[in-house]
């Protein structure tokens, strides 16, 4: 009755971390919720409190949780199927997080193709634009908003065309670590992923002066900009912290490396790091034509 | 048959792990089945909670003028309300379900991400307790609809939405993790031999569900976050003064929330396609094409989300396209539909509980459907949009659909859950208490609607004050009736009748090969390639 070529999955005992997580989230999202209200009444509360200490325990949870996944693995519970889970599992998340962004790209595409040119007076709206907002001209990047709060629009030459190339580059050296990996070539693989995190750590650093650069007095883009400032901050920002996390897993990476994990065919984790990089870089591609060039 | 594979079970030196006692049991626990039963212990709390807000909605409606509680509170109630039944009822639910069952229906171990299982389900009872928190909160709860069309819950919102938002972030990490498992089970944990077409159409529908989940569930927390930012953070995606549009709020919505209906239906095709066959001794008919019509109406979904939004001034050709998309959805569910009564068709049928439930579904499904079909209609829409006729509409699907599936399923496996038989007397009671009284709460509601009385109000015009009583007379007998469910599963858990492994002659599935109660572990080694061969072809051959 016994498959012969059956490994037995590994189903792990009871685990005190999710529950952990729950409370954590629990505490991030209440507290959260406090802060935002606080914030709104110009109260000051413990939200911001609650919210930094859920923060820390989903981190803390992560860790001890993590560490005993990479224990079962080292210790040899895991079969090929346990590993297949993984996989799977990793890119559905991706999957989802490409739906979360979808809902802002295409919040974009409707504020440029519908909204904005309809309060311009486009389609079947001529009285919107003539009643409502007779002095509003549609343009994209909308500098001036129907209630005529102005801006300015951030080109793609510069800062962003030079992320772009560094997010590209990351993406190849990621690869390249990749495959030194498969090779066994484990001076090559420290030398390509740190490579990699340098340079996404460049983009975050460079994000973080152009964020600067529009708030400044010169620019004044900012998030309330109407809804040019808030598509741009919106996309540009969740990227940005999907480039963190990103580069966070990366260096988690490069520690493992560092202490001698990963073989040329079993290297889950450093596979679902590389495949996160490559999604943020694709993400930051579309980013970068819908939103800084056309 | 059934015990040398429980003996293995316990002979499999990697299961030696004794369930703990205990709160620890049930706060740590990775096993799919104590999982499942929190999910489905959680959702029938939920349940209780958001039918008595609906029991205090039907006070306030049971005659004319203001009576018992104001407008504002009012509002709040029917916002939570759906809130509560779509996120906290049915959909931990059929969670609750796909965790018990699919395992042991595929031939698997256990879920394939066990500990991730654990987290999906401890989110939930915290984001309600979030939810809940802000009715003691001096904003009150949040009161503009389920829907929570801008500007409502943007610029005209009470103080709590924040609470709201993050409410329903963690409700969605909670969903998301929980589909992605669901998935990753089915696609990788299923035994050898266990091949697609071959899976029970229990395990497909909700294979097709965790898809739709994984897919929109984000596009639900971007919408929401764009909500927090314009109500906090001055942004103006739902504001046309900033250049934003209010519209564009209810085209997001909805193209989350169209699926997210569809999750909230297809699990239900799934378990009766699974208690039909049972009680009608054949083999369900038609498998394959149950199986693609699930997924045309999955794909279908994404399509016609606008049908909402009819009324909202779209251009023609959106109206025009969207009302054909709407439409084509009746085919596949048309195939379903006929697909269960030819299987009833010269079957040798006999009327248990489950089988009562499933036969009351199709019926009263159908009904649903049909008026379904008059909503799509873009001119008729006009009439109906925003009337009680919608009320009835998505509550004929929700309660005498959803609901009665899940009564259906529980009715079913109960046996295999438990090891004891329920009491059948309680639970005809319980069915005709609930027949009868869901129909005489929601059936009216249709001709309130048509004759034009507006949804989420607590006043109405004196011509509407007949229908409503007995709406509300229905209301209270429907909720008392859901007692008497709660009373059969009680004392089902602490005794009755010894059930057998199969304590349905017409049953076929992997599940029954197990001993009942189940035992804690099932299948650490694969079922044998003779029991999966005896579920194909879907029932008695």
């Amino acid at each position: 009755m016994t498959n012969k070529a059956y490994e037995s999955y590994y189903v792990p005992s009871q685990s005190h971390w999710p529950i952990m997580g729950a409370v954590a989230l629990f505490m991030i999202a209440f507290g959260a919720g406090n802060f935002v209200t606080d914030l709104a009444n110009e109260e000051s509360g413990y939200g911001g409190y609650l919210l930094l200490a859920g923060i820390a325990l989903v981190i803390y949870m992560l860790v001890g949780w993590f560490s005993d996944v990479i224990n079962e693995s080292l210790t040899g519970k895991y079969s090929h199927q346990m590993d297949n889970s993984f996989r799977q599992g990793m890119s559905w998340f991706i999957f989802s997080e490409v739906m979360f962004f979808a809902a802002f790209f295409g919040a974009l595409l409707y504020l440029r193709v519908f909204s904005v040119p309809w309060l311009g007076g486009a389609g079947n709206n001529v009285a919107t634009g003539a009643v409502l907002w007779p002095d509003f001209i549609a343009t994209w990047p909308l500098i001036k908003t129907p209630d005529g709060t102005t801006t300015t629009a951030m080109g793609w030459f510069g800062l962003p065309l030079i992320n772009t190339v560094l997010l590209l580059t990351s993406s190849v050296t990621a690869h390249f670590a990749h495959n030194a990996l498969i090779k066994n070539n484990r001076s090559a693989l420290k030398k390509w992923l740190g490579l990699t995190i340098l340079l996404g750590l460049a983009f975050i650093s460079f994000q973080i002066l152009e964020y600067a650069h529009g708030y400044s007095e010169e620019m004044r883009l900012f998030l309330d900009s109407g809804v040019y400032g808030n598509t741009f901050y919106l996309l540009t920002g969740f990227h940005g912290m999907h480039v963190t996390l990103g580069c966070i897993m990366l260096i988690i990476m490069w520690c493992r490396v560092l202490k001698g994990h990963f073989t040329p065919d079993n290297h889950f984790a450093f596979q679902a790091a590389s495949w996160y990089w490559h999604f943020v870089d694709v993400v930051w591609l579309i980013l970068f034509v819908f939103v800084y060039i056309l | 048959m059934t015990t040398d594979v429980i003996e293995q079970d316990s002979h499999d030196e990697h299961h030696v792990e004794h369930k703990m006692t205990g709160i620890k049991r049930w706060l740590y626990t990775t096993n799919h089945k104590d999982i499942g039963t929190l999910y489905l212990w959680f959702s029938f709390i939920m349940f209780l909670t958001g039918g008595a807000m609906a029991m205090v909605i039907r006070a306030e409606l049971f005659q004319p003028g203001l009576q018992l509680v104001e407008p504002d509170f009012f509002n709040q109630l029917t916002t939570v309300h759906g809130l509560i039944m779509v996120f906290g009822a049915i959909m931990p639910a059929f969670t609750g379900f796909a965790n018990w069952m699919i395992p042991m229906m595929i031939g698997a171990p256990d879920m394939a991400l066990p500990r991730m299982n654990n987290w999906s389900f401890w989110i939930l009872p915290f984001a309600f307790i979030i939810l809940l928190s802000t009715f003691f909160m001096d904003s009150g709860a949040p009161n503009f609809g389920w829907t929570f069309y801008a500007p409502l819950s943007t610029t005209y919102s009470n103080g709590s939405t924040a609470f709201f938002v993050f409410a329903i972030h963690i409700m969605g990490i909670s969903s998301i993790m929980g589909a992605i498992n669901i998935v990753v089970t089915i696609m990788n944990m299923r035994a050898p031999g266990m091949t697609y077409m071959k899976m029970p159409l229990f395990v497909w529908t909700f294979f097709i569900t965790a898809y739709l989940l994984i897919a929109v569930m984000p596009v639900l927390a971007g919408l929401v976050t764009m909500l927090l930012t314009d109500t906090y953070f001055g942004t103006s995606f739902f504001n046309a003064a900033g250049g934003g549009d209010p519209v564009m709020f209810q085209h997001i919505f909805w193209f989350f929330g169209h699926p997210e209906v569809y999750i909230m239906i297809l699990p239900a095709f799934g378990i009766v396609s699974t208690t039909i066959p049972t009680f009608s001794r054949k083999r369900l008919f038609g498998y394959s094409s149950m199986v693609y019509a699930t997924s045309s109406i999955a794909l279908l979904s994404f399509i016609v989300w606008a049908h909402h939004m009819f009324t909202t001034g779209m251009p023609l050709f959106g109206e025009l396209f969207f009302m054909y998309c709407t439409m084509l959805i009746a085919v596949p569910t048309g195939v379903k539909v006929f697909n269960w009564v030819a299987t009833m068709w010269r079957g040798s049928l006999s009327f248990e509980t489950p089988m009562l439930f499933s036969i009351a579904f199709v019926i009263l499904f159908t009904i649903g459907g049909f008026s379904g079909l008059m909503l799509a209609m873009t001119p008729v829409d006009f009439q109906y949009h925003d009337t009680y006729f919608v009320v009835a509409h998505f509550h004929y699907v929700l309660v005498t659909g959803s609901l009665f599936s899940i009564y259906a399923g529980a009715y079913y496996w109960l046996p295999k859950w438990t090891g004891h038989m329920y009491n059948d007397t309680l639970s005809k009671w319980h069915f005709w208490c609930s027949l009868i009284s869901v129909n005489l709460l929601f059936f009216p509601m249709h001709f309130l609607g048509l004759a034009g009385m507006p949804r989420r109000i607590p006043d109405y015009a004196l011509q509407f004050a007949d229908f409503n009583k007995w709406v509300s007379i229905g209301g209270f007998a429907f909720g008392l009736s859901q007692l008497i469910f709660l009373v059969v599963v009680i004392k089902c858990i602490r005794g009755g009748e010894k059930a057998a492994a199969k304590p349905w002659e017409g049953a076929v599935g992997l599940e029954w090969t197990v001993a009942s109660p189940a035992p804690y572990h099932t299948f650490s080694t694969p079922p044998s390639q003779k029991d999966i061969d005896n579920i194909e072809p879907q029932g008695i051959k």
